[in-house]
């Protein structure tokens, strides 16, 4: 790849605006850029036209205004040359449930116009290392839906894309799965290909982007990297399991101290504060800390109250309007 | 995409599109196997025996009913599946949104098209083989004019091929797709000289008969076969020729724009 071509960002959105037919607003002027190589969390509730946006890029969806570039070519005047470069994994299972994963998969690279003995190599490579290679000649709506998500970023890799666009991968999936399923996209990652996710569960975005933006009502709330976003988060909630909580428990500056239970306590204090002196406070009235955890994960926590943030500023707006 | 992997690009989605028939084949290359026989033992051996001669051939051999009949019922055959083909997988793709794995790939509009419609013709073809072979159980068939033959069959399978995409393209439910064929095709296709010769109609209807487009596809089908038609041949190779090149520009405006597709 030429130093030029790694300068051009993996995904340039310009001030993208979307109205449906029913006159349904799902983005107000969302400009956003993905640098090539990165990892790139899109968040934002049910409803804050994350997927109209990805159908946009996917070319599914036909934008109102505005325009995205994959790699420098645009959506809407290059289609042809931007849709190779991409890779896209939707919410929705979207394969025929009749065919084979081994069909689903040269099909896919057939659309792409790649040769069928190519496409079987490739095929191959992507289902065994998605462990499905056993499955390969079964009927796929014999496959539990674990696999079936699978099947879907195997299929998304056929073409070898330098955008591989994730759209909620892990929705109903459990842990060990879910698992080896990042483990496998953090390794397309570092060789390269540019990833982008979207998930409702933010722990995994926390761990796995580098950068992220949070979009909500159609329009972005937040768009900086995932380490300068958790730095904003100055009070945390911690949850104890006690020995015994029934006294009096002790009062301390910054600290929120809440008895949830005989045996389980609530402190919400300020990240500049530190745990030894609440500790000590505990000790000093014979509460002995067994164990404790985050109530929240940090990103859970912040992307709660950047929302609820943006449904106040809304909710002002509509209510003026109805006014 | 480059002329090579566009053509890779259509032969995926037709190698698709025969191996679904040929895994359904019950439901597809039976169903007409069996119609088709009951119409040549009914209206070929038990009626069309006290029928007699429908016209002179060449050389004025006399043309019994079931030999003037059968050229229609392979038309007929071909008409049908060519569209429903179609119209089930098209609007199956859609369906079950497995659609969009053509929609998000870079492969051309027309390379979509060619797929499916290539899909409807070689089913369309695989049941005209099939009827008939069964007419030759029951009939002589003497292949007068293959080329004819073979072009009117690709015409009209074509032509229904990309009305049944249209269907499809603008069908939301499944009787969208049933509508049409009940309602349209049928009645179209029986009164298009599948089994009469229109020329033997009363006025107005000889003249409204020949609104009819399958009229020409069965007539000069026939004339491939037989070496007889109703019709002037120029007449239905310009009108089969004017539905493919509206047909087409039309189908490929609506795949442009993402009608019933992109929202």
């Amino acid at each position: 790849m030429s130093s030029s071509q790694q300068s051009v960002p993996a995904l340039d959105v310009v001030d993208l605006r979307k109205t449906y037919a029913t006159g349904v607003e799902a983005l107000k002027g969302i400009s956003l850029t993905v640098q090539a190589g990165d990892f790139y969390a899109l968040l934002g509730p049910n409803g804050a036209g994350k997927s109209t946006l990805i159908g946009i890029i996917s070319s599914l969806v036909n934008p109102s205004a505005g325009d995205v570039r994959v790699f420098g070519h645009s959506v809407r005047s290059e289609r042809s040359q931007a849709m190779r470069m991409i890779g896209l994994v939707p919410q929705e299972i979207n394969f025929n449930l009749f065919e084979t994963p081994l069909d689903i998969c040269v099909n896919q690279g057939g659309f792409y116009g790649i040769e069928r003995k190519t496409a079987l190599v490739r095929a191959e490579k992507y289902l065994k290392e998605l462990a499905l290679w056993d499955k390969a000649h079964a009927v796929t709506r014999t496959l539990s839906g674990g696999m079936k998500r699978r099947l879907m970023i195997a299929r998304a890799m056929m073409n070898e894309p330098r955008l591989l666009i994730l759209d909620e991968p892990t929705a109903g999936v459990d842990i060990e799965i879910r698992r080896s399923m990042w483990k496998f996209i953090e390794g397309i990652n570092a060789a390269g290909t540019t990833v982008i996710l979207t998930t409702h569960y933010l722990e995994e975005a926390e761990q796995l982007c580098r950068n992220i933006t949070i979009i909500d009502h159609g329009r972005v709330i937040e768009n900086t990297s995932m380490k300068k976003l958790l730095s904003k988060l100055d009070v945390e909630t911690f949850v104890f399991d006690v020995t015994d909580a029934n006294g009096e428990l002790p009062q301390l500056a910054d600290v929120r101290l809440a008895r949830l239970d005989d045996h389980t306590l609530e402190a919400e204090m300020s990240r500049a504060h530190d745990l030894n002196s609440l500790f000590a406070a505990l000790s000093a009235r014979g509460i002995t800390v067994t164990s404790m955890r985050n109530k929240a994960n940090r990103l859970e926590e912040l992307f709660v109250r950047l929302v609820d943030g943006s449904m106040a500023n809304s909710g002002g707006a509509v209510s003026k309007e109805a006014a | 995409m480059n002329a090579q992997a566009n053509l890779v690009a259509l032969g995926t989605i037709t190698r698709r599109e025969v191996t679904r028939i040929l895994r359904i084949w019950s439901q597809t290359l039976l169903p007409p196997a069996i119609t088709m026989t009951l119409y040549f033992v009914i209206f070929g051996s038990l009626i069309g025996s006290r029928i007699g001669t429908m016209a002179q051939g060449v050389g004025g051999a006399p043309i019994s009913y079931i030999e003037y009949i059968a050229p229609g019922l392979i038309m007929m055959a071909v008409i049908q599946n060519a569209y429903g083909n179609i119209t089930s997988s098209f609007f199956g793709a859609k369906f079950q949104r497995f659609v969009e794995e053509m929609l998000v790939s870079p492969m051309p509009s027309w390379a979509i098209l060619a797929g499916y419609v290539s899909g409807a013709v070689l089913r369309g073809f695989m049941v005209g083989v099939i009827v008939l072979l069964i007419s030759l159980f029951f009939t002589k068939i003497h292949l007068y004019h293959p080329f004819v033959t073979l072009s009117t069959f690709l015409l009209a399978a074509v032509i229904f091929a990309l009305l049944g995409f249209v269907n499809a393209i603008y069908a939301r439910k499944f009787d969208d797709i049933a509508i049409i064929p009940t309602f349209v095709l049928t009645p179209l296709t029986y009164l298009g000289g599948v089994f009469y010769n229109v020329a033997q109609l009363p006025s107005p209807w000889k003249e409204i008969s020949h609104l009819n487009p399958i009229l020409y596809m069965v007539n000069a089908f026939r004339y491939g076969l037989l070496g007889v038609s109703d019709i002037d041949l120029t007449w239905a190779y310009l009108i089969m020729f004017a539905f493919v090149g509206a047909l087409t520009a039309y189908c490929l405006s609506l795949l442009r724009r993402g009608v019933g597709l992109r929202s």
